[in-house]
């Protein structure tokens, strides 16, 4: 299958980049860059760091071509999170809105549950709303009754660079639920970008790993490299692998003689 | 001195917090806490390990750990980026009032020290936050001494109303009170409380704050619960390194943040590392107890043991130190500091609490900071 024909749908919008690139952590002159050698299309932003006056505001920053995507970091329940959307979109960064809700500080893992709620409630009122959960089959479900547009299961804790911690949990996702399946946190390298596609993912979302490189913008083209890569061997169709030994010369069945 | 009233009894009005277990759980760990008992092989085994104890913590500031302090550093240094990538938080503090009705007998603003006293009223503390404001802060902590008298809740409350006009964080560092009156300063606008504790050893405590309610040491080491409970966002914690065992002190201190944040998950933790500095009218203190290297090795293993904690750095040290350790393992700044009575609008018209080494202004911080490799933010919260 040819690239150009292979769209990530969001709520209607297409988009022909499957790599959602996060914002923070990093020095806001080498955004324009990173945002460049990722082939983003997609930037998050936390709404409290960019409601943020006049000196180093983020929104200065953010090149004025790609969607921005205003998440709700800092929101502690479901009333929260509908009203930092809200506002998002009263100052004019459009429909689309990542639900972070948060009840914990020190792992920063996603409430599930006022989720649910968040997205049923902006949901109705026109969002595209992009949830970030803990990867559970029900709740997915769930999101998806409740009008989410994709969801954004999360690989290891933010910022912990750790990888794929969930991967079991998020390929039953991605093979139940009909909506795209955007790993979000965790994603500590490309090379477990470039998995969680061959998985089946539609996107991933990454920050703390570029941010922490030694080269920001060059380690934002490698993510979008091995995003491809793997996106590419999901349409391909992996070849077949043996997760356990090699297959036996003497088969079990060989001695059935009709 | 006989006359001195029991320090580890509440005084009428103050609240009690029945059913917390967090003081008695500092407190016996502190004492339990033998420091020269730690190896270097507790120490790597702690900068080795991926979520690290309370022993581990006691490990890194413990003496075996000083020839680590370049390990530790390169380890707090990693933690402070996963977390928070390369953002340092600015803010500055505003006195408003340094009338004070407690004996400490290390502080500049206690009650018997011939000092000038002043209170702004609400004009004056608006002239000032509008002066702060036009440096570009977004972020101010609102300061008191500790005189529920002259200045009262409703006082701090007022100027908290008027902070939110102008900032979009409001942090308060004046007297515990009790939780419903932090819920009335959360509702004013206030959403972050420092209490510090200034040493955790009750009998060291009790030979340093002669008279007033911070004699009181139960009450104050619960006010960051009751802060809490009185719906306030975060909480900072902080001892006066140098009062007492630094060792024990720093250790109580980050066991005291650990437990509330695991009692209030959702809360936000900060820890302050001030050491003791020179005041006006005492030269016995010698400030030199707690040395660079020893401060450092304290807010790496804070850092280590609370990777999600923010991390201050007193202006109360030297503009060299504070750029590197932003560098390592800071997380928030203040700049533009004045630690009078106003003084950034007008003339100060009380005179200070300590003194600071660190006198760059709002520009020459952020400056400092972008040219280190680090981003300076404004705010990174929002009412709502």
């Amino acid at each position: 299958m040819k690239n150009t024909t292979d769209k990530l749908i969001l709520g209607g919008h297409e988009f022909t980049s499957r790599f959602i690139l996060g914002s923070g952590k990093y020095s806001l002159e080498l955004i324009k860059a990173a945002v460049q050698n990722a082939d983003a299309q997609i930037i998050t932003l936390a709404l409290r760091r960019a409601n943020s006056g006049s000196t180093a505001n983020i929104m200065d920053y953010i090149p004025s071509n790609v969607t921005l995507l205003p998440n709700t970091s800092g929101a502690r329940n479901a009333d929260e999170a509908v009203r930092i959307a809200r506002l998002a979109r009263e100052i004019g960064y459009g429909d689309f809105v990542k639900i972070e809700i948060m009840r914990d500080t020190k792992y920063l893992l996603p409430d599930n549950f006022e989720t649910i709620k968040a997205t049923e409630i902006l949901a109705k009122e026109g969002f595209v709303v992009m949830p970030y959960m803990y990867p559970d089959l029900n709740v997915a479900r769930d999101l998806q009754n409740a009008g989410a547009a994709c969801v954004m299961p999360l690989g290891a804790p933010i910022g912990s660079n750790k990888g794929l911690c969930t991967k079991d949990f998020t390929q039953i996702i991605i093979d139940e639920i009909d909506l795209p399946v955007i790993v979000d946190a965790g994603i500590g390298r490309p090379s477990q970008a470039c998995e969680a596609m061959e998985m089946g993912a539609a996107a991933v979302m990454a920050n703390t790993a570029i941010a922490t490189a030694g080269d920001v913008p060059a380690m934002a083209e490698a993510f979008k490299k091995a995003i491809k890569a793997g996106r590419t061997a999901y349409l391909s169709g992996l070849g077949r692998i043996k997760e356990n030994g090699a297959a036996a010369s003497s088969p079990l069945t060989g001695f059935l003689q009709d | 001195m006989k006359d001195r009233i029991n320090h580890m009894k509440y005084l009428p009005g103050m609240e009690v917090l029945e059913d917390s277990t967090i003081m008695s759980k500092v407190i016996t760990a502190m004492n339990n806490y033998d420091y020269n008992t730690y190896t270097a092989k507790d120490v790597k085994r702690a900068l080795c390990a991926d979520n690290r104890t309370i022993e581990d913590f006691a490990a890194l500031l413990s003496p075996a750990a000083y020839p680590f302090l370049e390990e530790m550093a390169q380890a707090a240094q990693t933690e402070t980026r996963k977390h928070f990538g390369n953002s340092i938080y600015m803010f500055t503090p505003l006195y408003i009032a340094n009338y004070c009705e407690n004996y400490c007998i290390y502080c500049g603003f206690n009650c018997h020290n011939k000092i000038k006293r002043a209170k702004l009223n609400i004009d004056e503390i608006e002239k000032e936050m509008q002066a702060i404001s036009e440096t570009g802060l977004q972020e101010i902590l609102l300061l008191t001494g500790e005189s529920p008298k002259m200045s009262d809740v409703h006082y701090i409350g007022e100027a908290c109303k008027m902070a939110r006009k102008y900032f979009k964080v409001v942090g308060l560092e004046v007297y515990p009170m009790n939780s419903e009156d932090y819920k009335y300063l959360h509702e004013c606008g206030a959403d972050f409380v420092t209490v510090f504790q200034e040493t955790y050893n009750s009998d060291k405590y009790e030979t340093l704050h002669l008279a007033g309610n911070k004699r009181i040491f139960p009450y104050r080491l619960n006010a960051q619960e009751r802060a809490l409970k009185g719906g306030m966002r975060g909480v900072g914690f902080g001892a006066l390194l140098g009062l007492d065992d630094f060792h024990k002190d720093a250790f109580a201190t980050g066991y005291h943040a650990y437990l509330l944040q695991k009692e209030y998950p959702h809360a936000e933790i900060a820890v302050s590392c001030p050491r003791l500095r020179p005041i006006i009218n005492n030269k016995e203190i010698n400030p030199k107890d707690v040395s660079e290297s020893k401060l450092l090795q304290i807010i790496c293993a804070y850092r280590i043991f609370l990777p999600y904690a923010s991390i201050t750095v007193s202006t109360r040290e030297n503009a060299n130190f504070r750029d590197h350790v932003m560098a390592i393992t800071g997380t928030k700044i203040s700049a533009g500091v004045a630690v009078g009575v106003g003084g950034h609008e007008d003339e100060e018209k009380g005179d200070e609490q300590f003194e600071i080494s660190d006198s760059r202004n709002v520009k020459e911080v952020y400056d400092a900071l972008i040219k280190n490799g680090l981003q300076p933010v404004m705010s990174d919260y929002i009412y709502v």
